[in-house]
């Protein structure tokens, strides 16, 4: 079985983010890069496919600067056999992001197209379901677990008060959550052995962008801490807020 | 309790390191931030190192890091396995000492010393933790003076018989194997001094854990009697010849050491710095106070130093130009750099500073003894002094 990964290259989580002078994009100086949380629970999804097929190839794709690199490297010492990056600038419109990818996975002959459920800079959660149907195969978003059968792909999902179990048929694309994906670490070995696993680099082939951020704002600041008072005489006053202003209980 | 942890990293020094050297870097931290630092606090209060975390340091493959891929290990450069140490002694000190023992102790003698029947046999083994080691050099009455030692090892039938003691030996009571080293010859000969591949399980073979200590708690260290234990010839390592073998591998251990130094000073820096912006005292955070940043600074520039020294020891340890007496140098600044930055990270976190909650005391009080072992910080400084002056003061 043959599945093709779409990682995005993304800041850290921890990154404090500070928007750039021109107001509509961040500041990228001294910001580090990751693989997209998400894109590892896909990662190890499709590792796990893999294992459990006795064979197959992960092929990691992703369109971004020539930096992501060293995100593909990343995936490549988790257990991807090999790689490829589109090189280019892909901007925050996920219908050019989705046809860019779509027109090189066109050439690829994957059972599977995975993508982490979303990225966690542009927070849209489209490109997966846009390159699906660029590709006109079925789609199941935010997997938790899959598995894969005779051509047939069951993947179950979390929906509010339950969970769903949906079918498809190969080939076939879904977005992968957390749910019971770990992302395994990169042995020490696997990181030597990436060194020696291909990587291609060639320039994307970039489809228009239609959709620009105009302004980027800082969230409004929290508003300050109220004190209600001390000891139980305050219980009632506090249950109340949290349950009719917060609505947290 | 603690924020993801990015290093401290004030001179740009990632940008000395390849692509390859920080993936090593970054997963053994997650590893350590995900497995060792949730468990750390209470194995140490329970004085026990943490043997569940075995099956995981091998599989990651941070045994014996920079040996080859042949025998099972991960192939790494020198600078890789040094920041592997620095990673894991920012979680303990005792955790450290585990690989360094295993790694430059005794899987490096068995590579560089050993047979190849002894290589095949142990190094995958050792390099997957299936298998543990010790190492077995200081004794009771010998410990800055090894050329001194008392364990024997004499001929008898084709074989050799061992008896003696050994001190403070790191995973000695949970080892499968022991790299023991004895006399062949007449007392205090150097060059009579060999090693052995010793099977924990062989007859006469004993192990007693040390109890009293007050620091390393997470760790195991006992004392080993041999007390006739025979053993084949293929025992003894065709490779070893005198003293300077096991002092070549305790220059690769305090390679690690020097690294690892760095490692702890970086955890005790991480939290007082953040305690200082958290902890409010006469109305404002003690971070804000001058007595603390200059605490802050001092810890601040010794770990900026301590980073340099070490990277430029892996390079020059890469070139193979590296001398023991630079290593010297590095494992001795080092380590009393990280026992000065813990002492001034657990001052600064005042009372809560004493608790286990926080690294700061544990780390201060393991530092002591890696002050002491590996060769002391006195007897860096006569290594230091000869290398200057040409005159031996020991």
């Amino acid at each position: 079985m043959n599945i093709a990964v779409c990682i995005k290259r993304v800041p850290d989580t921890g990154t404090r983010i500070r928007i750039a002078e021109t107001g509509d994009g961040v500041e990228t100086d001294g910001v580090k890069y990751v693989m997209g949380p998400y894109d590892e629970f896909a990662v190890e999804a499709a590792l796990q496919l893999a294992e459990a097929a006795e064979g197959g190839e992960v092929a990691l794709l992703a369109y971004g600067p020539p930096a992501t690199q060293e995100a593909l490297r990343s995936g490549l010492a988790m257990g991807a056999h090999r790689a490829v990056l589109l090189a280019g600038e892909p901007t925050m419109d996920g219908w050019a992001t989705a046809r860019t990818l779509a027109a090189e996975l066109s050439g690829w002959e994957a059972d599977l197209v995975l993508f982490g459920v979303k990225a966690v800079d542009s927070d849209q959660q489209q490109v997966g379901p846009m390159v699906a149907e660029l590709l006109g195969r079925p789609c199941a978003t935010a997997v938790s677990s899959m598995d894969v059968s005779e051509g047939v792909a069951t993947c179950r999902r979390v929906v509010e008060g339950g969970r769903e179990v949906v079918e498809m048929t190969l080939p076939a694309a879904a977005t992968i959550t957390k749910g019971q994906y770990e992302p395994r670490y990169a042995s020490l070995r696997g990181i030597m052995a990436a060194k020696r696993k291909p990587l291609e680099q060639k320039a994307a082939k970039e489809a228009a962008v239609e959709l620009v951020v105009e302004a980027l704002e800082y969230p409004p600041p929290r508003p300050p801490g109220r004190i209600l008072g001390e000891g139980p005489a305050a219980a009632a006053e506090l249950v109340r807020l949290l349950r009719e202003e917060d609505k947290a209980i | 309790m603690t924020a993801r942890f990015e290093g401290i990293d004030f001179y740009d020094v990632d940008a000395l390191l390849s692509e390859e050297e920080r993936m090593v870097r970054d997963t053994v931290r997650s590893w350590v931030e995900d497995r060792v630092l949730p468990v750390i606090g209470k194995a140490y209060v329970d004085r026990r190192f943490p043997k569940e975390l075995i099956p995981e340091i091998g599989e990651l493959g941070m045994l014996g890091a920079n040996l080859p891929e042949e025998y099972g290990c991960a192939g790494l450069g020198n600078v890789a396995y040094g920041l592997i140490m620095q990673e894991l002694e920012r979680g303990d000190s005792g955790i450290r000492s585990f690989a360094s023992v295993q790694g430059a102790l005794v899987m490096y003698p068995i590579h560089a010393f050993g047979s190849e029947e002894q290589r095949a046999e142990w190094l995958p083994k050792l390099a997957a933790g299936e298998k543990i080691g010790c190492f077995g050099l200081t004794e009771p009455d010998y410990g800055s003076n090894p050329a001194g030692m008392i364990t024997t090892a004499r001929r008898r039938d084709g074989g050799w018989v061992l008896n003696g003691a050994k001190m403070w030996i790191t995973n000695g009571s949970m080892a499968d194997v022991a790299v023991v080293w004895a006399q062949t010859g007449q007392a205090g000969d150097a060059r009579g001094i060999r090693g052995f591949v010793v099977p924990t399980n062989a007859p006469g073979f004993s192990a007693r854990d040390q109890k009293g200590k007050l620091s390393l708690l997470a760790s195991d260290t006992s004392e080993l009697v041999l007390e006739d234990v025979e053993l084949p010839d293929s025992a003894l390592m065709p490779g070893s010849s005198g003293l300077r073998s096991p002092l070549m591998c305790l220059t690769q251990a305090r390679y690690g050491i020097a690294w690892g130094a760095v490692g702890a000073a970086m955890a005790c820096f991480h939290e007082a710095a953040r305690y200082a912006g958290e902890r409010v005292m006469f109305d404002g955070p003690i971070a804000g106070k001058q007595i603390q940043q200059v605490r802050i600074a001092d810890m601040l520039t010794s770990i900026t130093q301590g980073q340099l020294l070490c990277l430029r020891l892996g390079r020059l340890k890469d070139e193979s130009k590296m001398t023991p007496q630079q290593v010297s140098l590095a494992k001795r600044a080092n380590v009393d750099m990280a026992c000065n930055v813990a002492r001034e990270a657990r001052r600064l976190l005042g009372a809560n500073g004493i608790l286990a909650e926080y690294s700061a005391m544990r780390h201060m009080a393991n530092l002591e003894s890696v002050y002491t072992y590996e060769g002391t910080h006195d007897i860096h400084s006569l290594v230091l002094g000869q290398a200057v002056t040409g005159l031996a003061a020991f």
